[in-house]
């Protein structure tokens, strides 16, 4: 069946596409971030010489770590890749379509999540203890944030599956969307929080007490600390993507479509993708970031703005009826 | 028409959101900001309405709406916590997330009731009594959860920008009321800012926990 393979191929590419660019994304958001602190700032492709030589070198083990430490970064990284493969990027309607659900998303990354904290515990430092406890308490204020959006926009497009919601909001005109820009809003901040970036978590520091994601991979080296990087870079694309996909779908192509829509499609994803790294450097850089204790009052107006949106929408659903 | 409908939907459901920032906010001038950003959207809200509706004499309440509390009112606020010395947070008496669950929880009540109850009645009507009950009772939990006089008077402030929303989805209300409200909240302003600075002379804050003292005291006597 030529369809299925064509599919098959599509959805292969997409896959490897996004495997591939994820580390330059977070190499443009440094190097926004480095040039505009008056630094020149390594390359946008030093993200990969980094991967290259971690996997190169050895990994060191604690005396007391488990088989669990050493098999957590290729689950991570795994289940990291899938959620990145679901969400549509170059193009809708590909040969996941059917599990391209948001909430089967948000499964997945609270999966990889829930292992890397039990990873970090298992070297059994106290560094790792500190920041597992303190991921899971901003998963556990971020989650039904993106739940909620997740909602919002099932509620408006009548479906939780990636691909349609995207293609139901380019048939639709363009309008003024206040719910979308609250739930446009609350993904951002989850986003922010879930990627570990300024003001929640600070991305760049090793030394400081307040650091959420490091602690938890201090632990670890070589190859190990290649997959947890690895899955790090594609967790920003796949939020990215995400963000892209729900609030910005337009030039996405369908995935039988020509080849010249194949170029929109991948032309307006890159320039969307490459606008997107730049805007989060420039925000980082903008900013500073917040206590540890004032992160749930952040992550609460995330939800507050993801259960307006919600109301909104029902709002003036209930109205125009 | 929908995008007429779009539109007064954008203005009022910010609106809704400077409700919610005025609750989130603890910093004072942060606040004063917050309200004053709520008046502006007010008053362009009821000048779509007039826009829409090709009704003139709401153009009059949306200029009064943009001078009285988008401008006026604010800058008097600024002033008067500059004089008073005032620069340190906001004490809110729950802390935020409460704040927020509680203010989540009033606007559904707000929504589905006016839902419920308007079946019959233009979109416009419902939707922006829906948001102006949301708006007023918020502003309600507002006066409720601060201890502080000036963010309380926002409050009230802000009550007043929801009844003036209402009043505009319901048709409007006839020019003589709408001055005479927009002339007494400015009264209600000098009222406050008299016993703002008599009530800073007496106990050298306006933290309002410290009139709870002193009629505690008097209870005793």
């Amino acid at each position: 069946m030529p369809a299925t393979i064509q599919s098959f191929v599509a959805q292969g590419a997409q896959m490897f596409f996004v495997l591939a660019i994820a580390p330059a994304v977070t190499g443009i958001t440094r190097k926004v971030k480095a040039r505009l602190m008056r630094r020149r700032g390594p390359s946008i492709f030093q993200p990969y010489r980094d991967l290259l030589k971690l996997v190169r070198k050895d990994s060191v083990l604690a005396p007391n770590a488990t088989w669990f430490f050493r098999s957590a970064p290729y689950m991570i990284f795994a289940f990291t890749w899938v959620a990145a493969a679901l969400v549509p990027t170059l193009a809708s309607g590909l040969m996941f379509n059917w599990a391209a659900d948001v909430v089967a998303l948000v499964a997945l990354i609270g999966a990889a999540r829930a292992l890397l904290a039990l990873a970090a515990m298992d070297a059994g430092t106290a560094f790792g203890g500190i920041g597992s406890s303190r991921e899971m308490m901003i998963a556990s204020l971020a989650e039904p944030a993106s739940l909620l959006v997740a909602l919002t926009i099932a509620f408006a497009a009548g479906t939780t599956r990636l691909p349609e919601v995207a293609q139901f909001l380019i048939a639709q005109p363009l309008e003024i969307r206040v719910s979308f820009a609250l739930a446009f809003v609350a993904l951002v901040i989850v986003a922010l929080a879930e990627n570990a970036r300024i003001p929640v978590d600070n991305p760049a520091t090793h030394l400081e007490l307040t650091m959420v994601h490091e602690a938890m991979v201090l632990e670890y080296s070589g190859r190990h600390l290649a997959m947890i990087e690895a899955a790090g870079h594609l967790k920003l694309t796949l939020y990215i993507s995400l963000i892209i996909c729900l609030f910005l779908p337009f030039g996405m192509a369908p995935f039988d479509g020509t080849a010249g829509a194949w170029a929109i499609g991948i032309g307006s994803y890159l320039a969307k993708l490459g606008l997107a790294a730049v805007a989060l450097g420039v925000w980082e850089v903008s900013i500073a970031k917040m206590r540890v204790f004032r992160v749930s009052e952040f992550l609460g107006g995330a939800f507050t703005f993801a259960f307006l949106a919600i109301l909104l929408e029902f709002l003036s659903r209930e109205v125009q009826r | 028409m929908t995008n007429a409908y779009d539109v007064a939907h954008f203005l009022a459901g910010m609106m809704l959101v400077c409700s919610f920032t005025l609750l989130y906010q603890d910093r004072i001038l942060a606040v004063l900001n917050t309200f004053a950003v709520q008046a502006i959207m007010l008053s362009l809200a009821v000048a779509w309405q007039g826009y829409v509706r090709n009704a003139p004499d709401l153009f009059i309440t949306a200029a009064m709406a943009f001078g009285l509390k988008g401008i006026i009112i604010p800058v008097a606020l600024n002033r008067m916590v500059e004089k008073l010395g005032i620069k340190r947070g906001v004490d809110q008496v729950v802390n935020v997330g409460v704040a927020m669950f509680l203010g989540l929880g009033l606007t559904s009540l707000a929504l589905l009731l006016v839902l419920k109850v308007t079946p019959g009645a233009a979109s416009f009507t419902r939707e922006g009594l829906a948001l102006a009950l949301a708006i007023i009772l918020l502003g309600l939990l507002q006066m409720i959860l601060r201890r502080n006089a000036v963010t309380q008077i926002v409050g009230f402030m802000s009550i007043e920008n929801g009844l003036i929303l209402a009043a505009t989805g319901a048709r409007g209300m006839p020019l003589v009321v709408e001055v005479s409200v927009a002339f007494s909240v400015l009264i209600a302003l000098f009222v406050f800012a008299v016993f703002l600075f008599r009530i800073r002379e007496r106990f050298d804050s306006v933290d309002v926990e410290s009139l709870d003292k002193v009629r505690a005291a008097r209870a005793h006597r």
